[in-house]
């Protein structure tokens, strides 16, 4: 092997890189734009929930109740209806977030010792506002139930909630692995996928290929800039997530860099496979995207909770292997904890790129042929 | 009325000027070649003259049409072939001159007629419904030029039309050119290819952005005192290296 | 006219005959809608609770039964000292410690006032929030239970209960898939829309054939119109394709008008065109194209409100989501899917989309034509 064929080719492909100005400047600027976007903006609680109220008959329960939803900051009444018949002209225009409908006689019934009925409607065309406000107000009337009963001498019992690794659920916290992660693919797996099959459409991939340099070499030299790229981005967005949202670090940082590092090259050695097979440009965008990023962002755990899928998407979640860098991601940066309990992600995420390394390295010779 | 002629034509991109005051007429019906080394400002030049760049500063006349306010007339009275060849390869023969052949605005009858002369003449009847990008470069280049003629433009532009093509082809090539020519066609042609300066009535050799000489071959081999328009090029563009004899 | 046909069918010709990315369009609905409506769900299933019960009495035995009872608790393991259950939390063993300290139940009957700790695992943010509130819920009820069992034991008359039926509109399981279904539909299209016109027109660019086109009469607008007009349709096709998928195989809802979501996504289209034409003027190469758009795409459908609501947004970022008409044309689609709105109720989204519509694509063809002389 020409160490210096290797070399000179390396150097090739970063001034490739280098020179595009506009790709470099946006490859950069995207994952700090992100970061710091996405962190100020992107907020899973709800805040300001439109609350109508129906309370045909009026009265101290039902009026303390209401205030006391009033009281929180969370809910806003924005309108009080005879009826519930003009409910749904409002939930349709998207007016109103949920109300809260008294059985009249509301109060008569709890003097009584008899259970008051509260219809508690939620705008549910949004499943987790729905889920997530349902519960709010469940809290509050619960609250407001405790006061009556603790008043008549009812149990009171305290709960004191503690999140851990997350205690103000904050959600910048958790999706700035995710974000890395959707960074490292589309660095890593689409540029490398559309870089290689550009090159395959020139019909300079050719040339190279009956040089001295050996597919394996190609590849290397193809895919090293983009190592560095991600590299410098993983950077750029810890640094931002850090310095703007005091993100927290409690593991190690060397720990987190290798294995975004090791997560890239899965993603480069995807990226390759993908512009292996495909024809033209168009194409290959197309397939890495189909391969990569809605797997990445799907099935990964960085949005729904993996816990959460049916078998069959489980199983093919673990071959995701954005799935085992949030794992790590996560645990590194919440949890402070290392490779005493990391260590079978980290394997298989090493597997994984050993694999579709090799995958990647055959599905070139044939090319040859 | 010269068929082109350019006053002072220049082309500044920043600091750097790509195209320094040239000037020259062509004569309707010739066949000028416009060389130079790559880099010199050929390709540059011939932009400006097709509408593609606008001129930093000078005047530009295409059949008569002003090259910076009247572009849409140049563009419907010129033929063009690109450097890079510019067919679409994954469309087919036909389909390719029918795309053009409309696009400037031919009859249906008229496209069918030329169509089926253009490929008689190209020898690609056979070929008519394959994918062009399937077509050896030879065969490619040939059809490019044939499509950017089949409208029968008084002017056409080559740029580089011979890059890259075997010597027989190229033979083909100045054989279809001079056919055009004899039809009253202008051909305005750049090339790299010093030998193919002889094919030409005039010539003109451009060195860094500037119009280094203007003639027929002869003339310039005289004046220079050289044997071949290769060796005037090599003069004027190392003049220092060459000792002034022949 | 006869120049605007050509040029279609030489686009459609083109794109027919690249099979690979032919297939990959069918596919991509059908993939992402698979998917995601089995992927799509907040829901906790069950959580893994870890014990640990200091107090070893009826009461605290109680309310462990009623947590498990729920069916979403499951107990993962018990000890008597926090150190077990911490390093179970840190190896993602449990979701959830439940630590009832020594004297509980001497505290609810002597004070009626008990302490109860929950410690939840919030590395993963969603399923903790949701997690937290069932247990709550739970200890609540069971201390409403103790406390009328308490009073009536004492003779006291027992305290009236609030009950509490919960509905969901439009959406009475809350499923999660008719909420990301109209997302996904919209970002499917926003990528053939603006993605594949980015691409499309920088690879003429990139090949020459762009420069070709430039020196024949060939009318900017035309060219424009027979790059545009063959994306539209394919994208109002892949509409249809995965509203097909989402119906028969997902039984999603199409409560409303059909021919007012087909209205609206052409619309929304001639934005998501307008930003591939755009990009198209910017980028030299389709690697730059695809890059570009992709950034633009991505921020897009962050604030969107598919994935976090828009309403959650600081005010400044409510602002700039009013000018992202993803999040228009989204909110347009469920209300018209889900919630069966009629023309007059979304009638002010879609002039806005028409509005941003002509602005993009008037500032993008001006672009290119300066661009290409």
């Amino acid at each position: 092997m020409n160490a210096g064929a290797l070399r000179a080719f390396i150097v090739k492909e970063f001034r490739h890189i280098l020179r595009d100005r506009q790709t470099l400047t946006i490859l950069l600027l995207m994952p700090l734009v992100q970061v710091v976007l996405f962190g100020f903006a992107l907020r899973s609680d709800v805040r300001d929930v439109r609350l109508a109220v129906v309370d045909p008959t009026p009265d101290y329960a039902s009026t303390a109740l209401r205030a006391r939803f009033a009281a929180t900051d969370r809910f806003r009444v924005v309108a009080t209806l005879p009826t519930t018949a003009l409910l749904e002209p409002l939930f349709r225009r998207g007016e109103a977030d949920a109300a809260l409908v008294f059985e009249p006689d509301f109060g008569a019934r709890l003097g009584r010792s008899e259970p008051a009925r509260l219809l508690l409607a939620v705008d549910a065309s949004d499943p987790n506002t729905g889920t997530t406000v349902q519960n709010y107000a469940r809290a509050v009337i619960a609250a407001q139930e405790t006061e009556w009963a603790t008043a008549r001498g009812g149990v009171r019992i305290a709960t004191d909630t503690r999140m851990r690794f997350n205690p103000t659920l904050e959600s910048v916290n958790l999706f700035v692995p995710g974000l890395i992660a959707l960074v490292l693919t589309l660095v890593s797996a689409m540029m490398t996928a559309i870089s290689l099959s550009r090159e395959k459409e020139r019909g300079t991939m050719e040339v190279l290929l009956v040089s001295p340099l050996r597919p394996v070499h190609i590849i290397i030299g193809k895919v090293l800039p983009y190592l560095a790229l991600a590299f410098a981005n993983v950077v750029t967005a810890l640094l931002a997530a850090w310095a703007v949202f005091q993100v927290p670090f409690r593991g190690s940082v060397a720990l987190l860099l290798a294995a975004s590092l090791v997560y890239s090259m899965v993603s480069l050695a995807i990226g390759v496979f993908v512009a292996a097979r495909t024809p033209s440009q168009r194409g290959a965008m197309l397939a890495a995207m189909l391969g990569t990023l809605l797997p990445s962002t799907l099935l990964s755990g960085m949005i729904f909770p993996i816990a959460s899928m049916p078998a069959p998407l489980q199983v093919l979640s673990s071959i995701v292997p954005a799935r085992w860098f949030i794992v790590v991601a996560r645990g590194i940066m919440l949890k402070g904890v290392g490779v005493p309990q990391l260590w079978q992600e980290l394997a298989v995420l090493s597997f994984m790129t050993l694999a579709f390394m090799a995958l990647a390295v055959r599905s070139f010779k044939p090319r040859l042929g | 009325m010269s068929a082109i002629s350019a006053r002072g034509l220049t082309k500044r991109f920043g600091r750097f000027t790509a195209v320094d005051q040239i000037t020259f007429d062509v004569a309707a019906g010739e066949v000028f070649g416009f060389l130079g080394a790559n880099g010199a400002g050929k390709t540059t030049a011939m932009k400006m003259l097709v509408g593609l760049l606008e001129p930093t500063e000078g005047e530009g006349h295409v059949g008569g049409f002003d090259v910076r306010g009247q572009r849409d007339s140049i563009r419907r009275n010129i033929g063009y072939m690109s450097q890079r060849f510019s067919l679409y390869g994954d469309l087919t023969v036909r389909e390719n001159i029918q795309l053009y052949a409309t696009i400037y605005g031919l009859s249906t009858a008229q496209i069918v007629e030329r169509s089926t002369g253009l490929l008689g003449t190209l020898g690609l009847s056979s070929h008519a419904n394959e994918l062009v990008g399937r077509l050896p470069l030879g065969w490619k280049q040939k059809l490019a030029f044939s499509v950017a003629l089949v409208h029968q433009p008084k002017i056409v532009f080559l740029d580089e039309p011979t890059g890259g093509v075997d010597p027989i082809t190229r033979r083909q090539f100045w054989e279809m050119i001079y056919a055009a020519a004899t039809q009253g066609t202008t051909v305005f042609v750049t090339t790299h290819y010093m030998d193919e300066a002889e094919y030409c009535d005039r010539i003109s050799i451009m060195v860094d952005g500037r119009i280094a000489a203007l003639g027929t071959p002869g003339e310039l081999k005289e004046r220079f005192g050289a044997r071949s328009v290769d060796d005037v090029f090599v003069r004027l563009a190392r003049p220092a290296a060459i000792p002034a004899s022949a | 006219m006869r120049t605007l046909a050509v040029l279609l069918r030489k686009e459609f010709a083109q794109i027919l005959r690249d099979r690979f990315m032919l297939r990959q369009i069918i596919a991509m609905p059908i993939v992402q809608l698979v998917v995601l409506a089995s992927a799509a769900t907040f829901e906790v299933k069950t959580a893994r609770m870890y014990l640990v019960d200091r107090d070893h009495s009826a009461t605290s035995r109680a309310l462990v039964d009623r947590l498990r009872a729920s069916g979403r608790f499951v107990v993962s393991g018990a000890s008597p000292s926090m150190e077990g259950a911490n390093a179970a939390m840190l190896e993602r063993r449990v979701d959830l410690i439940v630590g009832i300290p020594a004297g509980f139940e001497r505290d609810v009957v002597q004070t009626r006032s008990g302490r109860v700790q929950l410690v939840l695992n919030a590395e993963d943010g969603a399923a903790a929030g949701v997690t937290q509130a069932y247990a709550a819920q739970i200890i609540q009820a069971y201390s409403r239970e103790l406390g009328s069992r308490i009073a009536s034991d004492a003779g006291n008359g027992s305290v009236g209960r609030v009950e509490v039926r919960t509905r969901g509109w439009y959406n009475p399981q809350l499923d999660y898939r008719n909420y990301m279904v109209p997302g996904i539909l919209v970002q499917l299209i926003t990528v053939i829309g603006s993605l594949l016109t980015a691409m499309n027109i920088v690879r003429e660019k990139e090949i020459g054939t762009l420069e070709q086109l430039s020196v024949t009469p060939l009318p900017r607008a035309t060219f424009v119109a027979a790059k545009l007009l063959p994306l539209w349709f394919i994208a109002l096709v892949e509409l249809a394709l995965g509203l097909l998928v989402a119906r028969f195989l997902f039984d999603v809802p199409m409560v409303g008008s059909i021919p007012l979501v087909f209205a609206a996504a052409g619309v929304y289209l001639v934005a998501a065109l307008g930003i591939g034409l755009w990009v198209s003027t910017v980028a030299q190469t389709q690697q730059q194209a695809m890059f570009v758009t992709f950034f633009i795409i991505m921020i897009y459908l962050l604030m969107s409100g598919l994935f976090t609501p828009v309403r959650s947004m600081p005010d400044w970022a409510q602002w700039i989501a009013q000018a992202n008409p993803m999040k228009h044309f989204i909110h347009v689609m469920r209300a018209v899917m889900l919630k069966g709105a009629g023309f007059a109720d979304v009638a002010g989204e879609i002039a806005l989309l028409g509005a941003f519509g002509a602005a993009v694509l008037s500032l993008a063809v001006r672009q290119h034509g300066r661009a290409s002389g």
